[in-house]
């Protein structure tokens, strides 16, 4: 039976620059105890779907222009604020996306788990602090929190972020709800966490006998969880069915799409690498100073970003550097960029050593090794128009002159597939991918030998990235480029190395050819990683979720 | 926290050093002394003068023996009230301003607060322009102006209020305590405003109003703690501001409080109480910023534990 049921939901916003139908008539039902799967790229209208079922939009500029939204035979949509709490507090609850932005940093966990308890509308159903906190306790253990008596009194950021999303997860239970809304709730997370997470939250749906509504953009992660998909673009459904159906037998372009556009199995380019060292790194360490701890015989703690690692890159190479957030791997990158100072070791490029040069005699060296940024919301000078960003390097390095700069940033422009026209716009006009395109057309700009591209295609939507990946393969090969390609998602960099290396804790664990690396994992971290990898193949990863 | 506030008042003492040698110059380099009056004064008269409070003496010695009666708490005798000394002008005047202004804070803070998370609530409507508005005139309007037309509205033409005076009859403490607080009140409520807008856009916000909890709720408890840091940041500068800027509403007010002294100092080239009020002041803009910033860090529990960890 359909505890919810939304019928031609309509949500619009108003906003300066015109009318933008965020949700255009949805519609869609889930049972008790199913997980409905809701998968979309960036503005296709899935969390404000969901959003607006709880009252939670900034109202202004949202409005809900229609549509009705039956939870139990009332529709949410038009309840009294009192009812909306009454549901907020009992029937529905939410994990947001953010663990880290998504608990108060103010108040204790503790605190915040109980709240919906203590203070709730119905006065009958209000609980005692002591009682509210006995049974938060007994939630914290049952997600998985050690030591829930003690940890029940600190603070957010004394927890990682895995261990967060779980004091999320039991914020949402403890109001034992019937239908849990996970929006995104393993995105911001490393994929190892990401396996716990969604093993706790199937489990729990389980034992709690819940109905999820499961939003995501991750095709893998849904292919395990859902039991029914719903595909939305610009605010409509393009395609919704039970999950084999529509992974196995999409009638739909768009899902057709963003199935394709996943990278899956091993690299399309022939390698191109020849047998001479470019970079060579040895023995490079870089330690910072724990300014967060007190000093201990008048000295920080060191924090051992880069920790005795050596490697060697070949011309022509794309090299693939894995790592979970905080391995070490985009320092270990700005440190062979001398983007940051090396603690010890050498670095050499070609014949010449890098490290122990002043800025001034690195200057040379910077046209010949560039770094292409993983957000390019936040990497590109909003103050710039595409015309100086690009210009910048060139006439720095004295590769133009004020006569023929145009032409070259035109060239530029063609290079990275940008219209030659939106060349006097600001960062801000342009979507996530086309300014990653301009942050590639920036490192290139140079003419550079050695690229190292940190998480490039991190931020950007499934489809997008497929675009953005193609493009860096084409440039590779066209300016005979050699590459470290630093990410934390597996299939990318399986998709576009020659070789990978898997970093932890500042350390290099394992390296080796990608496809035998793949086959045969040694290191027991490595194996772990592989098989924390979400599969977008509703089969496979069933089995593999079985299997850990 | 006690070793974060000694260590920040060891930096106070170079910060009070240079106060001390660049007032101390500028004054004495300022041109006519304290004993210019309008009536010339015979030399031998002026050198004795001179001698008895050691302006004979080359610079760099008073300057000296200056510094050093600071160390000691003694900011010396005051050039023009003769027999009085510095201490205990400051003494006399101290307590008076200090209510004055204390008045004032709690007029600032419940005026601002209220208007800024008012505003803050329903942002972009008439709830907000309307406080906001105020505020902005708040701002503009000098207190030597507000001073005189609230006498005019609330003394002398409805009669509710005294029109000066200080202690003297019940209510007169009212008319400067606003006077004073206003621009202040504004200014909180500029900053509240701002801060509850950045925190009630914040994520755990909107996981507060999806647990259920209700508006007071959300507001009081997860939004105002971190919507005030901005305003308790500005307390000790509002503060030092309040004691240091009280001089036009004495005047208006007739209130004797220390701002007329400060004023009077500069006139009268009165170099030891000039002195004396610039150290004292700007020792009080060193505590009242360091209590501020020590509230802003107790109010945020992960700064919290690192200062208490790095003890």
């Amino acid at each position: 039976m359909a505890i919810l049921e939304v019928k031609g939901l309509k949500v619009y916003f108003h906003t300066r620059n015109g009318l933008v139908k965020a949700v255009d008539d949805v519609s869609f039902s889930v049972d008790s105890g199913e997980t409905l799967a809701i998968v979309g790229e960036s503005g296709s209208g899935k969390s404000v779907t969901c959003y607006s079922l709880l009252d939670l939009l900034p109202k202004p500029p949202a409005k809900i222009e229609g549509g009705t939204a039956f939870f139990d035979g009332e529709d949410l949509l038009t309840c009294s604020p009192d009812r909306m709490r009454h549901h907020r507090c009992n029937d529905i609850a939410v994990i947001f996306q953010d663990p880290m932005t998504s608990l108060n940093p103010f108040l204790t966990i503790g605190e915040q788990l109980i709240e919906p308890l203590i203070y709730h509308p119905d006065k009958t159903l209000r609980q005692s602090r002591p009682k509210a906190r006995e049974r938060a306790i007994q939630l914290l253990d049952e997600v998985g929190i050690i030591d829930p008596h003690s940890r029940f009194d600190c603070y957010p950021h004394e927890f990682s972020g895995g261990m967060r999303q779980r004091v999320m997860i039991a914020m949402a239970l403890i109001t034992e709800p019937r239908l849990l809304i996970c929006d995104e709730p393993t995105t911001a997370l490393d994929v190892t966490i990401q396996a716990q997470i969604l093993k706790l939250i199937k489990k729990l749906q389980q034992t709690h006998d819940v109905a999820v509504i499961f939003i995501s953009h991750d095709l893998g992660v849904v292919a395990g969880i859902a039991d029914k998909v719903l595909v939305m673009c610009e605010g409509t459904i393009r395609e919704t069915g039970n999950t084999d159906s529509v992974f196995y037998r999409s009638q739909d372009e768009y899902t057709k799409k963003l199935l394709a556009a996943i990278p899956s199995g091993p690299k399309k380019l022939e390698s191109r690498v020849k047998p001479e060292t470019l970079i060579k790194v040895s023995h490079l360490k870089t330690h910072f100073n724990d300014y967060s701890k007190q000093k201990i015989d008048g000295k920080y703690a060191l924090i051992k970003a880069v920790d005795d690692v050596s490697l060697n890159i070949l011309r022509g190479e794309i090299l693939g550097l894995v790592g979970e957030s905080g391995s070490g791997k985009s320092t270990l990158g700005r440190s062979i960029l001398q983007l940051v100072p090396n603690t010890s070791g050498i670095v050499n490029f070609g014949a010449d050593q890098l490290t122990g040069l002043s800025p001034r005699q690195l200057v040379p060296w910077r046209r010949r090794m560039q770094m292409i940024f993983q957000d390019p919301y936040a990497s590109l000078n909003p103050r710039m128009t595409v015309y100086e960003t690009l210009s910048e390097p060139l006439l720095y390095h004295g590769l133009a002159n004020r006569e023929n700069v145009l032409s070259r940033v035109s060239e530029l422009m063609d290079e990275v597939g940008l219209a030659r026209g939106s060349m006097r716009k600001y960062p801000h006009e342009f979507s996530g991918g086309q300014r990653q395109r301009i942050a590639i057309g920036r490192a290139i700009a140079t003419k550079p030998e050695f690229i190292i591209a940190d998480e490039p295609v991190s931020a950007l939507d499934v489809t997008i990235q497929a675009q953005i990946l193609d493009l860096i393969l084409d440039l590779v090969e066209s300016h005979n480029l050699t590459m470290m390609f630093i990410s934390h998602d597996l299939s990318v960099v399986r998709y576009i190395s020659d070789r990978v290396m898997i970093m932890h804790h500042g350390v290099i664990v394992e390296e080796g050819k990608t496809e035998a690396l793949w086959a045969n994992p040694q290191d027991p971290y490595t194996q772990n990683l592989l098989r924390s990898i979400p599969i977008a193949d509703p089969l496979l990863e069933r089995a593999r979720i079985e299997n850990i | 926290m006690f070793k974060f506030a000694l260590g920040r008042l060891m930096q106070a003492v170079p910060v009070l050093l240079v106060v001390i040698t660049v007032t101390f110059f500028l004054v004495h380099s300022a041109p006519g002394g304290p004993f210019d009056a309008d009536k010339a004064v015979p030399p031998e008269v002026l050198k004795a003068l001179e001698a008895q409070y050691n302006l004979d003496q080359p610079m760099w010695k008073q300057y000296l023996s200056y510094l050093g009666d600071v160390v000691q708490g003694d900011l010396g005798p005051s050039f023009k009230y003769s027999g009085r000394t510095v201490n205990e002008l400051i003494g006399a005047g101290l307590p008076t301003t200090a209510e004055l202004a204390f008045y004032a804070m709690l007029v600032a803070l419940g005026v601002g607060i209220t208007a800024g998370i008012t505003a803050s609530m329903r942002p972009n409507t008439m709830q907000d322009y309307i406080p906001m508005s105020a505020a902005m005139i708040g701002i503009c309007m000098p207190s030597f102006l507000l001073g005189p037309l609230l006498v005019l509205i609330f003394g002398i033409h409805l009669e509710w209020l005294p029109v000066s005076g200080w202690g003297d009859i019940p209510g007169d403490k009212i008319l400067p305590s606003i006077t004073l607080g206003t621009a202040y009140a504004a200014y909180i409520a500029r900053l509240s405003r701002g801060g509850m807008l950045e925190v009630l856009s914040q994520d755990y916000i909107r996981t507060a109003r999806a647990k259920g909890l209700s508006e007071p709720i959300v507001i009081a408890k997860h939004a105002l703690r971190g919507g005030l840091i901005p305003v308790v940041s500005f307390l000790g500068p509002a503060f030092a501001g309040l004691l240091g800027g009280s001089f036009v509403v004495e005047t208006i007010f007739q209130i004797p409080g220390l701002g007329r002294f400060y004023v009077q100092a500069a006139f009268n080239r009165d170099y030891t109480l000039i002195l004396g009020m610039t150290v004292f002041f700007s020792t009080l803009i060193i505590i009242f910023n360091l209590l501020s910033d020590m509230l802003a860090i107790w109010l945020n529990p992960k700064l919290r534990q690192e200062i208490r960890g790095s003890n």
